[in-house]
């Protein structure tokens, strides 16, 4: 048996000093994190316990939401945060993963690079200006489509059809995408710019990932005589996939809690959803609509308990996820 | 290093000798706000009294007011005496200028001024007037040739005075508008779209053919947008202006706390949905770390705002405060104490 060398001790006392300052260093921002998480559940619960003792939990049920007889119910808002977000993940997923193929695995570097690039650069755009584009941009287009409806006589026939369907509370397929008015505004306005918003989350991630898959398990896949696709969709989308889901849940994250821009081209409203171009409304838009200038108690109380609510859908929805992941990793890879 | 520290040393000496000059914080309504950056810049200059004002909205600053956190609140709507009952001392109010909202409308062809009523303005929010050829409409508008297009209601989406002044209209002259939807800043809204802010409205009134919308005289003067005539209580057209809206206030038993509603005036001149914008504050200003020069600096302010201070309103397009108003709101500001004391 050979002693091990002793080191001098000088040198340890002080390795061994430092080290200890820095785990307690590393400890205390650590728990700072924490920290603020406890802390704005705390308070979040405290403001929003007036709100839930009124109403307990009809406050989840009812689709009231009426400042002036302080009457508050949250699932027409549940309803608009869940609809936006996945359709606009529906939408934005797809593209994304094809984004990323196209600059992981198809496109020559000069063309990569550049590409790559600006769809990074959309994630760093501020929201109020993806807000200001959907509104002098795409709800011109829109509303130049709507229009349609009022003015060409088959179109008409359809409006009108709807019209006495939607007055009767209820609505068919057809009518699910007939405008209601012809402003541009609203849910599909809400899902197309949720949709570009989130995009790069999803697609940035899904490159890397891509990139990261091992050549040995592209060129295994190519020896056996695969071509190009079945590479991809044999060898590497499933060894990619858990970390393509990451992406998918951060681009989540970010459509449920999207405020300004939804806010600013939803249309606020808390009636049921007839028409994917009816006004809608989220719990990030009300938040953003209401706060500043809720008056009553009751109301502020209300609007705070919307984002309690929001704060526990995304940790549930976030749960949810990373469950899909742990079931889609591939066994080896972890 | 040596210069590092004396460097600090001296901006911690700037920063001390700034704090002994005395300076007032207010927040709340982003209506007045550009009338109260353009008065306290003018304050500033004549006083060197720097007051700070943030527009986070009039509820924020009742908020403010409530926990004594600012020394003064904008709010555009007056606070209940509910509200009141919250707060830790005796809240005063006074009215610094007078908003006015308009009926903004987009309707291609139509080159007349058209003219609105009351009744007709409820109607179509509520839902029950669809097209800008109904009779209603027409029966206003003699000799004006009105499409058939839909009426596109445009409303605000985020709580704000300006919907309070609007609906507190509508409440007082349709019974209907009264019991199905009533008034406050943010009300739930029987039909319509909900845009963000006056520029929010106004944008959907632009690019919409056949759109009408609620905004602030002030906007849609300096927007230069279209809007209509109001038919007041004597039955007179009137064009909103600063004039017609200060009328509102001639019209109205002012009480002597002036909290009241102007919307519907009886004077004959005036212009229908006006409102006063108020600041509130502690009528008892000993609270918190407050020293007596700055509750002596505050009533000054309040003073200088109601008198010399209104001259500001009118060229930013506010109406001013009639002179029986101003009268008030001075004996309201010297009924001002320091822990007891009269200031």
């Amino acid at each position: 048996m050979i002693e091990p060398v002793k080191r001098p001790a000088v040198n340890s006392s002080l390795s061994s000093a430092s080290d200890r300052v820095f785990e307690y260093i590393i400890l205390a921002l650590a728990s700072i994190i924490v920290l603020v998480f406890l802390l704005s559940l705390y308070q979040l619960g405290k403001e929003s316990w007036p709100a839930l003792q009124k109403f307990g939990l009809s406050f989840f049920t009812n689709r009231e939401w009426n400042p002036v007889t302080s009457n508050f119910g949250a699932i027409s808002m549940i309803t608009g945060t869940l609809i936006t977000s996945l359709a606009a993940l529906a939408i934005s997923v797809p593209l994304a993963i094809a984004s990323a193929l196209f600059v992981a695995e198809y496109a020559p570097k000069w063309l990569a690079d550049p590409v790559g690039y600006l769809i990074e650069l959309l994630a760093a755009v501020p929201s109020v200006v993806y807000g200001l584009f959907a509104l002098f941009v795409i709800a011109k287009g829109l509303s130049h489509w709507q229009q349609s409806f009022f003015t060409s006589p088959e179109k008409i026939a359809t409006y009108t059809h709807c019209k006495s369907l939607w007055d009767a509370g209820t609505t068919s397929f057809q009518c699910f995408f007939v405008p209601i008015s012809f402003d541009g505004r609203g849910l599909a306005l809400a899902i197309i710019i949720l949709t570009i918003m989130i995009l790069p989350y999803t697609a940035s991630v899904a490159r890397d990932v891509i990139r990261l898959v091992p050549a040995d398990q592209r060129e295994a896949m190519y020896a056996l005589g695969a071509t190009k696709w079945e590479v991809i969709s044999k060898a590497i989308l499933p060894y990619a996939r858990a970390g393509i889901m990451g992406g998918v849940i951060l681009a989540l994250g970010r459509a449920l809690g999207e405020t300004l821009a939804v806010a600013m081209v939803i249309g606020d409203s808390q009636d049921s959803i007839k028409s994917i171009f009816s006004g809608a409304s989220t719990m990030a838009s009300v938040i953003a609509n209401q706060f500043g200038d809720a008056q009553e108690q009751i109301h502020r109380s209300s609007v705070v308990t919307l984002g309690f609510t929001l704060f526990f859908l995304s940790v549930l929805v976030n749960y949810i996820a990373r469950i899909i992941i742990a079931r889609l990793t591939p066994k080896g890879i972890q | 290093m040596k210069k590092i520290l004396l460097l600090g040393l001296a901006l911690v000496t700037t920063a001390t000798t700034a704090s002994a000059q005395t300076t007032l914080t207010g927040a709340g309504a982003s209506f007045p706000y550009p009338l109260y950056s353009k008065m306290f810049d003018e304050y500033k200059k004549a006083n060197g009294v720097s007051v700070n004002y943030q527009s986070v909205g009039s509820g924020a600053g009742q908020k403010q007011i409530l926990e004594r956190t600012v020394d003064f609140a904008g709010s555009d709507t007056a606070m209940s005496d509910a509200q009141m009952k919250d707060a830790p001392g005796k809240l005063l109010h006074i009215p610094t200028a007078i908003g006015a909202v308009v009926p903004s409308y987009n309707l291609p062809g139509v080159t007349a001024t058209l003219k609105f009523d009351g009744p007709t303005l409820a109607n179509i929010y509520l839902g029950k007037i669809k097209t800008w050829n109904d009779p209603a409409i027409a029966k206003l508008n003699a000799g004006v040739t009105l499409p058939p297009l839909p009426i596109t209601v445009v409303r605000r989406s985020d709580g704000s005075g300006t919907t309070g002044v609007f609906t507190d209209y509508l409440s007082k002259v349709s019974s209907e508008w009264k019991t199905k939807v009533g008034s406050a800043t943010s009300v739930s809204w029987p039909i319509g779209t909900g845009a963000k802010g006056n520029d929010g409205v106004a944008g959907v009134v632009k690019s919409t053919p056949g759109a009408l919308g609620y905004v602030e005289l002030v906007y849609a003067k300096q927007n230069k947008l279209t809007f209509g005539t109001m038919k007041n209580r004597a039955g007179k057209f009137i064009v909103a202006d600063n004039v017609p809206a200060s009328l509102a206030a001639n019209g109205v038993v002012i009480p002597a706390d002036t909290r009241v509603s102007l919307t519907n005036s009886a004077n004959a001149d005036a212009y229908p949905i006006a409102s006063f914008t108020y600041v509130i504050f502690y009528q008892d200003q000993k609270y918190a770390n407050r020293t007596e020069a700055q509750a002596q600096a505050l009533q000054k302010l309040l003073n200088w705002m109601v008198t010399s201070g209104q001259q500001f309103n009118e060229p930013l397009d506010y109406a001013k405060l009639p002179e029986g108003v101003a009268k008030k709101a001075q004996t309201i500001i010297n009924t001002m104490t320091y822990g007891g004391k009269k200031l």
